[in-house]
């Protein structure tokens, strides 16, 4: 039966990819939403969950632009800033509420996400990622140089007074744990939603290739600049995220080209063009050198020189993203799914 | 609506509300240490940096800490009989990293409980800011971090101990009128100031200003924008000006470019003096021989001379104990400092132990010793430090305590102190102070602490 339904889906390639997720997605939503809470610490909610939540959802956003649409960009620290800058603005100075400011600063991102995507129209691959990196060094600049942004504090650092949402206190690890998880899951689902609808193709098409997406019919410029704008929103909710659910005060050293290089790292180490893989690479990322640390620790502080550990730690780190990527260019996600596609088909094959 | 996605909302609407519950009732608390085998003793979490641009720094800092606490343990048998444990965590001097590690850190070692912790750099020190109230574990940032701080009634848990960026600009003027001849000669005198263009450097405008006005210098700013290793314009602006003095606030590169570019526009190095994140070897050595002359402000001057050396010197450098893979600088100006943050959390967990017991002490108690702290220089002579430390103490209205700072001249290979304390005028200062942390308690919504009722119910 299953092999006819094959033949007719090869004959006929526009039938709809079929949905992949049985009980899956279930089963993961149950396992964030009710027993990591319930088993994980304090640490485990606060230190380690919510920073891989918030960078996973900045890969999301840098992997709409550069995964879907094609548009390369080192502007992503740059546009996280905006998130938490805008937010804090709107919250202080316009005394709006916490989850509208963030809904807000996502505008507003979207906004300069739309002005710095303008020269996509003209320039491409590496000579847009240059410009791109205007935006990084421009938001920094202006972060820094106008007092206005920070509400005129010494130390150039924003603090939201009070974390609330809705009434209820969200401060504690537990809180931003639940709010960090609801924003993640539910822009997440929009993306799935976005890139498998017609501006989703659209973008494909335009990264596949930008003339014979034209020949079609697809407005190529208005792809990319959209791209740029739905991308930079995603930014701008992380880098509100960043800020104040996680570090709780931040400072333009929070979102500087490091951080850009980092997101950037997630995607192409998770996989370009794939949603599972941004949650992927910001695991990788994120918990991979924390594990490496707490092996070391465990094993080796006391016998080996303290520096020469963390130097070794940063070296061993390295050389298991060069081995992953010679194994699988196209990301983990990749190799995950080759995996499950090979443990799925009976007889097992190697 | 897809079941997936349905499933999603009703585990949202089940699942938040619980999670808000558990974590309201939870939250009042100070943090608990996690039961061990080593709760008979102390932890002192080291938050360090061996990686990254700062590392070269930050392995004399560690080590000088390291060294100290082996001390203690090994010839003074630990703290009253309380022997101290220690662990490092990289920051890689980053927010991200250091609350990670402090999370990791806050709930003790093996059973040792945290007595201060100590955030090593200020991205994690103003993230941190909330978290330590929450959890009743003080944190110390000697010589960086929010001046405002000082205010112990909006800011229970914070210690910007010994020499605020206020405290420093006083000391600076003061120690210009010890060379002019009183403080009645700084009228009309120039006073330069190049600084960083951050929030770092921009620090001392207020206070520069309060001062310029209240003795009768001109007060010139110029800024060096980060890196600041091009600063041609902003030393043609000094030469300009003629000023009789430049104090330098840069750090990092912008140092040694800053006096090499000062004398290559024929202004003279001992003119020159640099503020604390502008004294060590590392900020002159580069310059070379343009730096002959420079002078430093710092609250712990280099040298290896002080008594404590000799102690560590005998016990541990000679032993071959020391952390230092490169004893030569051993009594740098980081060594130094590290050995200082060392000493203020040891003697903290002495006069904490004096009310509570010789025991390990928790957060709540450091926090109750660090606002009780006193160094006077007889016990700075019995400890080793006479010289290096000056003399300190902190009440819970003013968690700074010190507020003096010494000068050192660098003479093209070693600093040499050339001056005594130079004491800060901080009364003159405070309402300035007072004035920033008013309004961040406003900002923030918190209620200051009455400290007239705290005082009777602790004595």
């Amino acid at each position: 039966m299953s092999h006819v339904l094959s033949q007719t889906a090869r004959l006929a390639p526009t039938v709809l990819p079929e949905r992949r997720f049985g009980l899956r997605l279930p089963l993961l939503l149950l396992l964030a939403f009710v027993a990591v809470p319930l088993l994980g610490s304090d640490y485990w909610l606060g230190a380690i969950l919510v920073p891989f939540l918030v960078l996973s959802l900045a890969g999301l956003g840098l992997n709409l632009l550069t995964g879907y649409a094609g548009q390369t960009s080192l502007g992503s620290g740059g546009f996280m800033a905006v998130g938490a800058f805008a937010t804090f603005g709107f919250v202080v100075h316009g005394g709006v509420p916490l989850p509208l400011a963030v809904l807000f600063a996502g505008l507003v991102t979207a906004g300069a996400g739309l002005l710095f995507g303008l020269p996509s129209d003209r320039i491409k691959g590496f000579y847009l990622m240059v410009s791109s990196l205007a935006a990084q060094f421009f938001f920094e600049w202006l972060f820094q140089k106008f007092p206005w942004f920070y509400n005129y504090g010494s130390s150039g650092t924003i603090t939201l007074p009070r974390l609330e949402a809705f009434g209820y206190d969200i401060g504690t690890a537990v809180g931003r744990y639940y709010v960090t998880l609801t924003v993640v899951v539910l822009l997440t689902w929009i993306a799935v939603n976005l890139v498998r609808s017609q501006t989703g193709r659209s973008w494909m098409a335009v990264r596949d290739m930008d003339t014979a997406a034209a020949v079609i019919g697809i407005r190529v410029y208005r792809s990319k600049v959209l791209a740029f704008a739905v991308s930079s929103f995603y930014l701008g909710v992380a880098g509100a995220l960043w800020a104040f659910l996680y570090l709780g005060s931040a400072s333009v050293q929070s979102f500087g080209i490091s951080r850009s290089f980092q997101i950037l790292f997630i995607i192409i180490i998770g996989g370009m063009g794939s949603i599972a893989g941004n949650f992927i690479g910001a695991a990788f990322i994120s918990l991979l050198p924390l594990a490496i640390d707490h092996l070391a620790q465990a094993f080796f502080a006391g016998h080996v020189d303290a520096g020469l550990l963390q130097n070794i730690q940063k070296a061993l780190f390295g050389v298991l993203i060069i081995g992953f990527l010679i194994k699988e260019p196209d990301g983990l996600a990749r190799l995950f799914r080759t995996l499950g596609e090979r443990l799925s088909s009976w007889p097992l094959r190697f | 609506m897809n079941p997936a996605s349905a499933a999603l909302r009703a585990l949202r609407r089940v699942a938040l509300p619980v999670g808000l519950v558990t974590c309201l009732a939870t939250s009042a608390f100070a943090v608990d240490t996690h039961p061990g085998p080593d709760s008979d003793k102390q932890f002192f979490p080291i938050a360090s940096y061996r990686v990254g641009p700062y590392a070269s720094a930050g392995v004399q800092i560690w080590a000088a800490m390291i060294d100290y606490l082996r001390y203690v343990n090994e010839v003074e048998g630990g703290i009253n009989g309380v022997k101290i444990v220690w662990q490092e965590c990289e920051t890689e001097w980053t927010a991200d990293k250091g609350i990670e590690c402090y999370e990791r850190q806050k709930h003790g070692l093996n059973g040792a409980p945290v007595a201060i912790y100590l955030p090593n750099g200020a991205p994690a020190a103003y993230a941190l800011t909330d978290r330590a109230a929450q959890d009743k574990i003080p944190l110390i940032t000697l010589a960086y971090g929010r001046t405002e701080a000082t205010d112990g009634r909006v800011f229970p848990y914070i210690f910007p101990v010994i020499l605020t960026f206020y405290s420093e600009a006083s000391a600076l003027v003061n120690y210009i009128a010890e060379r002019e001849g009183g403080l009645d000669k700084l009228k009309g005198k120039k006073i330069a100031t190049v600084y960083h263009d951050s929030a770092y450097g921009r620090e001392t405008l207020e206070p520069l200003e309060l001062l310029a006005k209240t003795y009768g210098f001109e007060n010139i700013q110029i800024p060096v924008a980060d890196p600041g290793n091009e600063q041609s314009s902003q030393w043609r602006q000094v030469r300009e000006a003629k000023p009789d003095w430049v104090f330098l606030r840069t750090w990092g590169v912008s140092t040694p470019v800053a006096i090499k570019t000062a004398v290559r526009f024929g202004f003279p190095a001992d003119r020159i003096i640099g503020d604390v994140w502008a004294s060590s070897e590392e900020d002159v050595l580069p310059a070379g021989e343009a730096a002959k002359g420079y002078l430093a402000l710092t609250p712990y001057p280099a040298g290896a001379s002080f008594d404590i050396h000799q102690r560590l010197k005998k016990a541990i450098i000679d032993t071959g104990k020391s952390d230092l893979r490169d004893t030569s600088t051993f009594g740098s100006v980081y060594y130094n400092s590290g050995l200082t943050d060392a000493l203020i959390f040891v003697e903290a967990v002495r006069i904490a132990q004096k009310k509570f017991g010789n025991r390990p002490i928790t957060g709540t108690e450091g926090q109750w010793a660090l606002e009780h702290l006193k160094l006077d220089n007889a016990r700075l002579k019995e400890n080793g430090f006479y010289g290096l430390v000056q003399e300190l103490q902190l009440t819970p209205a003013d968690h700074e305590g010190g507020g003096a700072a010494r000068v050192q001249q660098w003479d093209g290979t070693k600093w040499t102190p050339v001056s005594d304390w130079v004491q800060a005028d901080r009364a003159l200062l405070r309402p300035l102070i007072d004035a920033k942390s008013a309004a961040y308690a406003k900002e923030k919504g918190i209620t200051p602490r009455d400290l007239s009722q705290d005082l009777s119910k602790q004595q």
